[in-house]
């Protein structure tokens, strides 16, 4: 009997469409949430990552639609975030269809944000996003999709956020992120070790050997990738198959 | 007659009646007492926290309520919290009374494993289930819960590790319970909601 560690997919989404982002170019059309949805759901994904990357106001509604669709498809969690500034923000991502929501940038300017999120719904409904990079000796906690620095150490403020109640950490390591050259697996272990949450890992892979790096040198719980799984060059069974041939505890379906 | 499903103002309810929907089930929001009475069997889901659960349930004068359908016999599913609201008591909220079906008090997980348990996880059968009828033994299922009941729990059939043995599966005359969230745990989850419509056909 042991916990599974998670393959989360993660579908980045503005105006109702799942997109990529490619340097000096802008934003990929990678097609549509609820179709892409479904097919994790079927090939095994563990759970699933939505994330509004354009978090404007008067995207909202759009938003709170594709959460709807795409919750639909599944039988299996659903994560939603992105400008989640307000208690009601995070309700109306749950009344839609999400099981958690995830915080970042509003919950720097306003930590008490994670304690009434985690008093209504449970610790178990409220995930730190951490956007971090490297800074000399340390992590620096980041905000705004990764544009703006915090000054918080990473370490210290994801044990602020678990106090607070915070069920989960989303770790992003922004060095890595867009680069297929890995996680980081010594800010991976790091966290995990630090905070008494489970951590999910995010940001650099490419491989099946990163995900198998991150499961052991980086003590992750879970990792998640978006568009390495979006255009069906990795499938996410053959990923599962290989990592459980290799000792991780995976769920495979049947 | 239909499945109520216990609407107390908050939770995972759209996704359980979303799957018990597409197992043929009829159901119906379960708001008013009356909903409960006339109901074939009821559905109590659950996330968030103990008190605010017990608190909606009072607030809608639901908890006599399904005391009374217990009393009368009528089969009753609890999912993640709850399950646990049919304990005594819970460590998360001590001041506030559970429907105290099972003398128990739901516990915190220990601080030397990750809480919230989250993640899926395998089972180990205690006793014969019906809710696990055709179910491999080492299936996975969804769990994302902070607190849990003591596996040495009477109705447990099934039982989880994390941090101590707690009742992952309890099964008792015409109550049965999961900790684990069926509607999240993919085609073995819909096979447990399955389980327990037809036993209430």
């Amino acid at each position: 009997m042991t916990l599974a560690r998670r393959i989360i997919p993660c579908l980045d989404v503005d105006a109702g469409r799942v997109v990529k982002g490619i340097e000096f170019e802008g934003l990929r059309d990678m097609g549509d949430p609820a179709e892409l949805a479904a097919r994790y759901n079927r090939e095994g994904a563990d759970e699933l990552v939505v994330l509004d990357i354009s978090a404007s106001v008067q995207g909202r509604a759009t938003f709170l639609e594709t959460i709807r669709r795409v919750a639909e498809q599944l039988n299996i969690p659903l994560t939603a975030g992105g400008g989640i500034r307000t208690m009601e923000d995070g309700r109306a991502v749950l009344r839609a269809g999400a099981d958690k929501v995830t915080v970042n940038t509003a919950a720097v300017h306003r930590p008490e944000l994670i304690s009434e999120l985690s008093q209504q719904f449970g610790a178990q409904a409220v995930v730190l996003s951490l956007d971090v990079k490297r800074k000399g000796d340390s992590w620096e906690a980041y905000t705004h999709g990764g544009r703006t620095a915090t000054g918080l150490d990473a370490t210290k403020w994801a044990a602020e956020a678990v106090a607070r109640g915070a069920g989960e950490i989303l770790l992003t390591s922004i060095d890595r992120d867009g680069t297929c050259s890995g996680f980081d697996c010594e800010l991976t272990a790091k966290i995990a070790q630090t905070v008494p949450v489970p951590v999910i890992a995010s940001g650099g892979a490419s491989t099946f050997e990163d995900f198998l790096a991150v499961f052991t040198d980086g003590r992750a719980d879970a990792a998640l990738a978006a568009s390495i799984f979006h255009q069906e060059t990795r499938s996410i069974a053959a990923m599962k198959k290989f990592l459980a041939e290799r000792g991780v505890p995976i769920r495979l379906s049947r | 007659m239909k499945i109520a499903i216990v609407d107390y103002g908050a939770g995972n309810l759209p996704s359980v009646e979303r799957a018990l929907r597409a197992l043929g089930a009829e159901t119906e929001r379960a708001v008013d007492p009356r909903q409960l009475e006339t109901a074939r069997a009821i559905v109590l889901p659950g996330v968030g926290h103990f008190a605010a659960f017990v608190a909606g349930l009072r607030e809608r004068n639901l908890t006599w309520a399904l005391r009374a359908a217990f009393e009368a016999g009528k089969p009753m599913l609890g999912i993640c919290l709850g399950l646990q609201a049919m304990f005594a008591s819970s460590e998360e909220a001590p001041g506030d009374p559970g429907l105290g079906f099972f003398p128990e008090q739901v516990r915190a997980l220990p601080t030397n494993v990750k809480s919230p348990h989250i993640g899926w996880n395998q089972l180990r059968k205690t006793r014969e289930s019906i809710l696990l009828r055709g179910i491999p033994d080492d299936a996975y299922f969804y769990f994302a819960h902070s607190f849990a009941a003591p596996a040495s729990a009477a109705p447990t059939v099934a039982a989880c590790d994390h941090g101590f043995p707690f009742a992952a599966v309890i099964e008792r005359g015409s109550l049965a319970g999961v900790q684990f969230h069926p509607e999240k745990s993919g085609e073995t989850g819909a096979q447990v909601l399955r389980n327990f419509v037809e036993s209430v056909q």
